[in-house]
């Protein structure tokens, strides 16, 4: 009788626990990747996070968030220290490579007012392509070394790129291919993702944060954040691309960045570009 | 009255064992520290997540061994392979628990 009873209780137990299995398995099972819903969602959390901030003006960064620092930029505005950098990437935009070949070789309508276009997902290579790896496989394509990622000549390239796109919305495609999703995907998780002795992910900052400082600095919202890009900032004392962004914010929270244009930054800003959707190109921008 | 003094030389040994000085750490010790912290950051490496901080260690731990001081780096050695061990732990727990913070 008694041995019944153990074996009756073990039988449940393990019923039970395979039901609990089956229900851990049907709660693990993967979330449908939508990526029309994440960027509803995340407007929708900006506004609603910011009513008094007008949607436009999301992409200003910091200057959005707080009056003071605003009227600063705006007085800056005048004389924007991008400028030098701007006038170089048009001059270099224009120069023949060494076999006569230019920029707007490369890229549709001759290069001009594409920005807003770019991340794409390249179905051919199964990979999302950059503004700054575009330039730089232009380059390589026509005999021509490759530049720096983080600053420099591709600085100022995209600077005068973003120029002249200003105001185009930003226009991100996801092509129906399931490596696209899963770049997208992979994106939105590095965003999320906590990483650096600090435990922060992008989100602690850019998400839960903006308007709040940290140290001197008044975080931007991830909202319209790469539409500003290239920047020249005043703790740099220079330009950045998107790279040189990433590369910052990594080691800021102690984490190793990885190489620039790596999988991982690409798929980011494939993901940050994408739920930006619709707002204007505000690049190249200052910052402090 | 023999468990009584057996306690005392217990507890006297105890107390020997707890004022002496530690012995000075000697080069294979810390070859066993730095290859242990080096075998955790492989492994945050691969989850492609090392820390600043842990890359610190492991190099202020070279720096003291070049220099002969075991201890010192023994030390950076051990801190080295803590870091790493915590980076690989939460690029590990990060593997689902970025949901949380998802805005849906």
């Amino acid at each position: 009788m008694r041995v019944r009873a153990i074996l009756f209780s073990a039988i449940a137990a393990i019923a039970s626990g395979t039901l609990a299995c089956i229900a851990a398995s049907a709660l693990a099972a993967p979330d449908k990747i939508d990526p029309v819903a994440d960027a509803k969602a995340f407007q929708k959390y900006f506004t609603d996070k910011f009513p008094k901030v007008k949607y436009e003006d999301f992409v200003n960064g910091p200057y959005s968030m707080n009056e003071d620092m605003r009227r600063q930029w705006e007085e800056k505005e005048q004389f924007p220290p991008y400028e030098f950098a701007l006038e170089a990437g048009k001059e270099m935009f224009s120069t023949p490579f060494k076999n006569g070949k230019t920029y707007a070789d490369c890229f549709a309508n001759g290069g001009i007012g594409i920005r807003q276009n770019y991340p794409y997902f390249d179905e051919k290579e199964g990979k999302v392509v950059t503004l700054e790896l575009a330039l730089n496989r232009c380059r390589e394509a026509n005999g021509e070394a490759p530049y720096s990622y983080v600053k420099d000549e591709m600085a100022s390239l995209t600077a005068y790129m973003a120029y002249t796109s200003r105001g185009k919305r930003m226009d991100i495609t996801i092509p129906s291919d399931p490596r696209a999703l899963e770049a997208y995907e992979n994106g939105k998780r590095y965003f999320y993702t906590r990483r650096g002795q600090l435990n922060f992910s992008c989100a602690t900052c850019h998400v839960q944060s903006p308007g709040q400082r940290i140290r001197a600095e008044v975080l931007a919202p991830a909202l319209g954040i790469l539409n500003a890009l290239p920047i020249y900032r005043s703790e740099w004392s220079g330009m950045g691309t998107t790279s040189r962004r990433f590369v910052t914010c990594n080691s800021q929270t102690r984490a190793v960045p990885l190489e620039p244009q790596s999988d991982e930054y690409r798929d980011l800003e494939y993901f940050l570009s994408y739920v930006s959707n619709g707002l204007p190109i505000s690049g190249p921008g200052a910052r402090p | 009255m023999r468990n009584r003094e057996r306690n005392l030389v217990l507890v006297a040994v105890l107390l020997t064992i707890g004022t002496m000085p530690a012995l000075a750490a000697s080069e294979d010790d810390y070859k066993t520290a730095f290859a242990a912290a080096e075998a955790a950051e492989k492994q945050a490496d691969a989850l492609r997540n090392k820390w600043t901080t842990t890359e610190a260690q492991l190099a202020a731990a070279k720096k003291a061994a070049a220099g002969g001081d075991f201890d010192a780096a023994m030390a950076a050695a051990k801190d080295a392979e803590a870091l790493a061990k915590a980076s690989v732990f939460q690029a590990t727990s990060e593997r689902e628990r970025w949901k949380d913070m998802e805005i849906r």
